[in-house]
């Protein structure tokens, strides 16, 4: 059978997850689960005003259409789909978007997981503070614990 | 020539997004780039004060020290990638 390629979207507009979910499902009768994974922009407890979310132009796009096509070899997905914002993000924001779909459940919830510890080490996505008193803050720094994450995949 | 970009705080420290640059024969792999690089004022000093912290892409692709760079259209230069 033929795999189906992901869908991804690098964009500055907001998304609309069931837009997205329609757009996986409509006339399908094969898909079991569908799994969505939103991440958004919180406020670390007050100090942060907004998230300024640089990319690069092409790679970023390259980068994730890798991704998501090592995800539906290596799970046997129906479906994927892939969206990431970049701009400037307010608290409460959303920023990026998986949607997975798959027969059963535990492919739809480790394509998915798979996705975004892979997109969190390799797409080229930067994240810029700025603090709630109005300071332009720093650069938010690569986590060790993503990198961990990451490596639980046994990456080929 | 050819075409580099920078982003993040590398962009910042290097004080510009793109530039075009001629890389001498002698540069052939991504390690010898990022030593030739910080050869080219403060400022390149300044944005690869920790090479280890640097990742680069050739033609949009994530490369490795070890890789040859011949070839190589466009290279990007930047931090740690913190999307998601």
């Amino acid at each position: 059978m033929d795999r189906p390629s992901p869908l991804i979207s690098v964009q500055r507009e907001d998304f609309d997850t069931r837009t997205v979910i329609h757009g996986l499902t409509d006339g399908r009768v094969d898909i079991g689960a569908l799994v969505t994974f939103t991440g958004l922009c919180r406020d670390e407890a007050g100090r942060l005003a907004a998230l300024e979310l640089e990319h690069y132009p092409g790679m970023a796009e390259a980068e994730l259409t890798r991704i998501g096509t090592e995800a539906i070899e290596r799970f046997s997905l129906l479906g994927l789909a892939i969206l990431h914002r970049f701009g400037r993000m307010e608290p409460g924001d959303q920023i990026v978007l998986v949607v997975a779909t798959a027969p059963h459940r535990q492919a739809a919830f480790d394509g998915a997981n798979f996705v975004m510890d892979y997109l969190k080490t390799s797409a080229p996505f930067w994240k810029k503070e700025h603090g709630s008193d109005g300071s332009t803050g720093d650069w938010v720094a690569a986590r060790d614990a993503d990198d961990e994450a990451r490596l639980r995949w046994n990456p080929r | 020539m050819t075409r580099f970009v920078y982003f993040a705080w590398v962009r910042e420290r290097i004080g510009k997004a793109e530039e075009e640059l001629e890389i001498p024969a002698s540069v052939e792999t991504v390690g010898d780039l990022l030593a030739h690089l910080k050869t080219l004022g403060d400022e390149y000093e300044a944005a690869l004060e920790y090479p280890d912290a640097i990742r680069v892409a050739i033609n949009q692709e994530h490369a490795e020290r070890h890789e040859k760079i011949a070839g190589a259209r466009e290279i990007g230069l930047f931090p740690p990638m913190t999307g998601g």
